[in-house]
């Protein structure tokens, strides 16, 4: 007689290993993680890499065109600009800042948003109404026009433009991370917690708290990208990043005075504003996906959809 | 009684609220430009020179009314703002609010050409986006919001500039003077524009031609044109609609003003851009409540569009 079923061994499943053992969750956190670490090697590594100091004047040097145009030469790869300076190596240096101001604003704007919007959230009532109204008449404002009036007074550097990017950008932590308190806090597990006599501040920290990392680090990429965006239009409008600073958008509006004969000095470095932002919008979209079951199903749909539609 | 005559009767009451939040709006948002330029920052520092003496300070200082306790300044900055006095420019030397007026048309020419050819382009590519998902309008759309989301629009302009100006010669790099020197300015504001129009369309007509009533439409054996065009395009222009008022935000406050320094394009922005090169606070001041004042009718009345056009939302 044969063995029953149950003892007959299971077919050896293989295991997956590495990034395919990882559920759509984790692998959304590697993403995160992996972003965060290309960004602060970026930010450390680049000017490193660079072949000249930044500031470098040579006058003997100026308006060289990239090595490949006819009278370019290999020290300077993508030419030179109006002073002799080097455009590869003010290009690898621009990353630093560009990447500084952009986290710190996110980090202080971050902090305060998710603040006010777990407050709002959580305290409800007349605390939440006169909270949502501050955040609507700020964002009723236009954003870039007091970032202009505060840079103007204030005197322009990268702090003064860190404080004015930082108090436009906070409304939207606040708004997403209200909407998702209040949809938490309708969960049994909350009403649980509370029944059970857990203090608010406990409730808040321990159970609420965790449901908002994964649409905060979404929304903090995208943040990101659109902060380093905004960084580089006040430096291109002469308030943000001063001189003796290397900033992107600064040589994008030095190379738009030489725009017919040195077509490189503007070029470069808005590529590299360019290619950054764009990068960093595609993590935000890829983060969406993995970190978001409702776009993960969303996606799926849309895919069937393509496949049938064919 | 059809939903829309409900919306309308319910609407004087909605129209008062807003008003009322609006006015709370503009209060806001001076009070907090009073305390950032007169309580953080020094305005009749910023407007001097390094080394002007004592003497000249006190004159300015006067001159601007800031002198005196601080709340009796913030009462006749109140006021002067209510009257749409914002005192003389002193770049100019004449009203601030006369050149605000004089530069707003080239501004609004700007936006409604970038807003015009946005719809014009990005609505249809929506459909077709929608209606083929990953096909080449699809592909188009989403390549488009993809680099409106990601180009400095003054590096944009720029480019346009080396192709179409200083490459091909076929059209003027800046000013407004000569024909067809609108082209490139709106240009650059509509790219963004259109590929944000396109995606949002699009992801709003894939969600309501999976719903219900399309399916219902379909059984009923009405034709596929009637039931996209018709039906579904209805509901599907709603948030649209709202996008586009958003754009039409986003471009006043901040989108023109890059644009503008890069075609040295006569508008808001550009006269923004200039009072800050010759420390014209007073100019400064006066250009940016005008466009804070403009975006607050602007979502007021799509408020009121968006009510009248979504019935799904009760009054």
């Amino acid at each position: 007689m044969s063995a029953p079923a149950w003892e007959t061994p299971l077919p050896a499943v293989p295991r997956a290993r590495g990034w395919r053992a990882l559920s759509d969750r984790q692998r959304g956190w590697a993403l995160a993680a992996i972003l965060l670490l290309a960004l602060a090697a970026v930010a450390l590594l680049l000017p490193w890499l660079a072949p000249y100091d930044p500031a470098a004047i040579k006058l003997s040097a100026r308006l060289r065109p990239p090595a490949w145009e006819e009278r370019g030469t290999l020290a300077n790869l993508l030419g030179t600009d109006n002073l002799g300076r080097d455009v590869l190596s003010r290009v690898l240096h621009g990353a630093r800042l560009s990447i500084l101001i952009g986290a710190a604003v996110v980090a202080i704007s971050a902090s305060f948003g998710v603040l006010v919007g777990l407050v709002s959230g959580f305290a409800g009532g007349r605390v939440d109404t006169v909270l949502m109204r501050w955040v609507d008449i700020h964002v009723a404002f236009p954003g870039l026009l007091l970032s202009l009036v505060i840079l103007v007074i204030l005197g322009p550097g990268p702090g003064t433009v860190v404080l004015a990017l930082a108090l436009n950008g906070w409304m939207v932590y606040a708004r997403q991370m209200r909407s998702v308190v209040l949809s938490v806090r309708q969960l049994p597990y909350i009403e649980s917690a509370e029944m059970a006599g857990a203090r608010p501040a406990r409730i808040l920290l321990r159970h609420v708290l965790p449901n908002l990392a994964a649409p905060l680090i979404t929304l903090m990429v995208l943040e990101f990208a659109r902060v380093v965006l905004a960084e580089a239009a006040l430096s291109f409008l002469g308030v943000g990043v001063q001189p003796p600073g290397v900033s992107w958008g600064l040589d994008v509006a030095n190379g738009r005075n030489y725009l017919t004969s040195a077509w490189w000095l503007a070029t470069f470095p808005g590529l590299s504003i360019a290619l950054t932002v764009l990068g960093v919008n595609l993590a935000a979209s890829r983060l969406r996906l993995a970190l978001d079951p409702r776009e993960r199903e969303k996606d799926f749909a849309r895919r069937l959809l393509a496949r049938g539609r064919r | 009684m059809s939903p829309t005559d409900r919306a309308a009767r319910g609407l004087p009451r909605f129209l008062m609220a807003r008003v009322l939040q609006d006015l709370l709006v503009v209060v806001g948002v001076t009070t907090i430009v009073f305390i950032v330029t007169r309580l953080v920052g020094d305005p009749v520092q910023a407007m001097l020179p390094v080394d002007a003496s004592a003497q000249d300070r006190a004159v300015l200082a006067q001159a601007l009314g800031m002198d005196g306790p601080i709340w009796l300044q913030y009462l006749h900055y109140l006021r002067d703002i209510a009257l749409f006095d914002f005192g003389n420019s002193i770049w100019q030397a004449r009203p601030a609010m006369d050149i605000v007026l004089e530069r707003l048309p080239g501004t609004l020419t700007l936006c409604a050409g970038a807003l015009g050819l946005a719809v014009l382009v990005g609505v249809p590519l929506g459909i077709v986006a929608a209606l083929r998902p990953g096909q080449w309008a699809d592909r188009i759309s989403v390549v488009l919001s993809l680099s409106g989301l990601s180009l400095p629009q003054f590096w944009l302009g720029l480019l346009l500039i080396l192709l179409f100006a200083v490459t091909l010669n076929w059209l003027p790099s800046s000013g407004a003077d000569a024909p067809g020197s609108a082209v490139l300015p709106i240009l650059t504001l509509a790219l963004p524009a259109l590929g944000r129009i396109a995606m949002m369309l699009r992801s709003a007509l894939i969600d309501e031609l999976n719903s219900l009533y399309v399916r219902t439409a379909r059984a009923k054996g009405l034709r596929s044109s009637r039931i996209v065009l018709v039906h579904a395009l209805r509901n599907a222009a709603v948030p649209t609609v709202a996008l586009l008022g958003w754009e039409f935000a986003a471009m006043l406050a901040g989108h023109t003003v890059v644009v503008e320094t890069v075609f040295a394009w006569p508008g808001l922005g550009q006269t923004a851009v200039q009072a800050i090169e010759r420390q014209d606070l007073v100019l400064l001041q006066a250009v940016v409540f005008f466009i804070a004042f403009l975006i607050v009718i602007l979502n007021f009345c799509l408020d009121i569009v968006y009510r009248l056009l979504d019935r799904r939302i009760a009054v």
